[in-house]
């Protein structure tokens, strides 16, 4: 087990070069693909853009050499355990079916994978909500510029009406649990 | 799950041909966005002397559409009625890998409703997500801000009129706790016999400025004059339209009843009102219902309820469910949004057209209407009520003013014509005042010839009504055709007066006893005979002379 210095900015690079400290050996692999195909992105997003410390590659706040150490079981809270209500919430919010031991398994080690974030001290510290917090807000003129693409998106609609897209009925109370795994079976929704 | 409502008026009507031709029985429903954490979150003492009587307490939601050219984060047009998803970009479908760059101009809008509502502009505020499955939000989330809005901290002033002759104005206040930018949804139209809904992007993304309205409201009145208020400035900021049946202006509204003196009650959200009528028919019905549950001694749900305005009541809404966490999380694709105080707060280096100055908007700001009705009171020497039914009416100000271009006669003599008689003939036919079948010249032809004592004022109401019967036709013309014209010819006023004289020996004796007052009567009896053309001053010499 092992945490790394949390300093946000660098965090995706130290993932990238080192994807075998990921712990929780099982699941390890599969959370760093994830991880690194996030990073990907958010990398293409902002590689024309001067990034403050990014592109100094010696500013003295960022280790050049990524380190870490080893965060053992007791420095952690107590694994959280998932009751079945929520489950049953997590399957709504996220139009997820999960309900398997197998899939329990897997949230539970990634909120474990998680919890060590709580032995970084972040006292006074204060967090930041996006990589782009010291950026200037672009602001556009109110001139229309685009919009004129309805057709365009019709045809990526397996199912219109005229000029409407066709949903299937919304805003109605989900179906009860025994119902809902036989929903979600058929449904477009199931990954 | 947002609660879905039906706002039929909100709908086109060729839009609703079109579907009840396809589908026959599919109802349309329209589906608000509702963001902000609840307000009934201090409680409130108020004083009052029947400490045990339960009155209502009301808090407003508002969501006032951006008046822009194009939406909040995609540079898409927006209008109301256009063809059904003409007006969608990538963005507003939220087709993958599109990015959010926000319009200037809704920033600059809220920054200036903020301003006239004396809010707090924060030079930070930041986006946050909101999330909730929905068709008509196909990214899965709504933009809006929920951690730090762009304007906190404000007040809306308004009056009622009040009194025994409701003509005493009475300001209130009401604590506008915040005003935040976000997008509005889709619209749905749920087609329940092949269960489907056929989603309309159009309105998807277009800027709404929420603004939350502290529960200082106690009926519905109250809240109609807030909102009335609210639009009023709305309009003279040209931030938003204001126009409510076409939901560029729609308002839920929080209600609960307590004790004064005791914690806030359960509250329930009235949603689905289109008009400032039924906001205050809606809120009053929902004060008095859960009065009359409580009375029965059962408990108010916490629910949220539609404005049904046929039956005059509020139904309980097939709700949300039970279970909701609107997941908010900050817009990771939007940096803060930081407004500048002015010019000198200015980072170098910053372009000077992407920068949001609050010092310029503020130089910026029109005459807001509470000011102008002040003008006109100092001005023309009106009642301060008067000054409120012409600022109300969209137009009568101009009209009011170009009437008075037009005449010599006072304005304090002029504004009852314009604020009962034209408004009351506009009214009967539910006009605007730019539909009016008489120009304001043409009245003031009319009250010309009234003060030069060509006609009396109750001739002037009866030409009033045939200029508006027979348009285009002037004053002078009617009172020429009809010989309307003031009667002061002594010879024929003298028969006139003898006859009534005559046939009212009681009131003439009366009068000769000393009770002038009575005197009036035979005026009045006079004036019916000559059908109101006598002239007043002479009609009283003569009968004066005649029952001294």
């Amino acid at each position: 087990m092992s945490v790394f210095s949390l300093c946000a900015k660098r965090t995706c690079c130290v993932l990238v070069k080192r994807p075998s400290f990921i712990p929780l050996a099982n699941g390890g692999h599969s959370n760093a693909a994830k991880l690194n195909r996030t990073n990907s992105c958010v990398q293409s997003h902002i590689t024309n853009v001067p990034r403050l410390f990014s592109s100094q590659p010696h500013n003295p706040k960022v280790p050049d050499v990524a380190t870490w150490e080893a965060v053992t079981e007791d420095q952690l809270p107590t694994p959280t355990q998932i009751p079945a209500d929520l489950v049953d919430k997590l399957e709504r919010l996220a139009l997820v079916d999960f309900r398997t031991k197998q899939g329990l398994a897997c949230l539970e080690k990634a909120i474990r994978f998680a919890d060590q974030l709580h032995v970084v001290d972040t006292s006074g510290v204060e967090p930041m909500d996006s990589v782009l917090e010291d950026r200037a807000l672009y602001l556009r003129n109110d001139t229309v510029m685009e919009g004129d693409c309805g057709e365009e998106l019709l045809q990526l609609s397996k199912n219109t009406v005229e000029e409407y897209f066709v949903a299937p009925p919304g805003n109605i109370p989900l179906p009860q649990r025994e119902e809902r795994a036989a929903m979600m079976k058929h449904s477009e929704f199931s990954i | 799950m947002a609660a879905s409502s039906v706002a039929a008026s909100e709908l086109l009507h060729n839009m609703n041909k079109q579907i009840s031709i396809l589908y026959p029985k599919a109802s349309c429903v329209i589906r608000r966005i509702s963001t902000s954490s609840r307000c009934h979150s201090h409680s409130q003492l108020k004083a009052t002397s029947a400490p045990q009587q339960l009155v209502g307490v009301v808090g407003l939601e508002i969501h006032a559409q951006i008046n822009s050219s194009t939406k909040l984060f995609s540079g898409s047009a927006v209008r109301f009625s256009a063809p059904p998803n003409s007006m969608v970009s990538f963005f507003d479908a939220s087709l993958p890998g599109t990015l959010p760059v926000l319009n200037r101009r809704c920033v600059e809008a809220a920054v200036m409703t903020g301003l006239a509502l004396n809010c707090t502009i924060n030079q930070k505020s930041f986006f946050d997500r909101k999330h909730y499955f929905y068709a008509d939000l196909p990214a899965g989330y709504q933009i809006t801000q929920q951690r730090q809005p762009i304007a906190v901290d404000g007040t809306l002033t308004y009056s009622l009129l009040g009194g025994k002759k409701r003509s005493q104005v009475i300001r209130k206040n009401v604590h506008i706790k915040q005003v935040q930018l976000e997008q509005d949804s889709g619209k749905s139209l749920h087609d329940d016999v092949r269960s489907q809904t056929l989603i309309d992007l159009n309105r998807a993304g277009v800027g709404l400025m929420e603004l939350v309205m502290e529960p200082d409201m106690s009926c519905g009145e109250e809240a109609a004059a807030a909102v009335r208020e609210l639009q009023l400035i709305l309009q003279a900021l040209g931030t938003c339209q204001g126009n409510m049946s076409e939901g560029q202006l729609r308002v839920d509204a929080n209600v609960s009843v307590h004790r004064p003196g005791e914690p806030l009650g359960v509250r329930t959200e009235v949603k689905n009102i289109n008009s400032v009528r039924y906001l205050a028919r809606a809120i009053d019905y929902e004060i008095q219902r859960q009065i009359h549950v409580l009375q029965r001694g059962g408990t108010v749900q916490n629910e949220t309820r539609a404005y049904d305005s046929k039956s005059r009541e509020t139904i309980p809404m097939r709700d949300k469910e039970g279970l909701q966490d609107y997941r908010f999380m900050p817009e990771p694709n939007l940096p803060p949004l930081i407004v500048y105080e002015d010019n000198a707060s200015l980072p170098t280096g910053l372009d000077a057209c992407q920068a949001v100055v609050v010092q310029k908007i503020r130089e910026s700001l029109p005459e807001l209407p509470s000011v102008k009705r002040d003008r006109l009171v100092q001005t023309y020497g009106i009642l301060p009520e008067h000054s409120f039914t012409l600022v109300n009416e969209d137009g009568l100000v101009d009209y009011f003013e170009e009437v008075l271009k037009a005449t010599k006669k006072e304005p304090r003599k002029v504004i009852g014509w314009v604020t009962n008689e034209l408004l009351g003939l506009l009214k009967q036919q539910d006009m605007s005042v730019s539909q009016s079948l008489i120009s304001p010249p043409a009245l003031a032809e009319l009250l010309e010839l009234q003060e030069k004592g060509h006609i009396s004022s109750s001739v002037a109401k009866q030409v009033l009504q045939q200029m508006w019967r027979s348009p285009g036709k002037s004053g002078s013309q009617i009172i020429q055709e009809q010989d309307l014209g003031l009667v002061s010819d002594t010879s024929q006023l003298h028969s006139i007066c003898q006859k009534v004289v005559d046939s009212h020996p009681d009131e003439v004796h009366a009068i000769r006893n000393g009770n002038k007052k009575v005197l009036n009567k035979l005026i009045g009896l006079v004036q019916k005979e000559t059908k109101g053309r006598a002239d007043p001053v002479l009609v009283r010499e003569i009968l004066q002379e005649k029952t001294s």
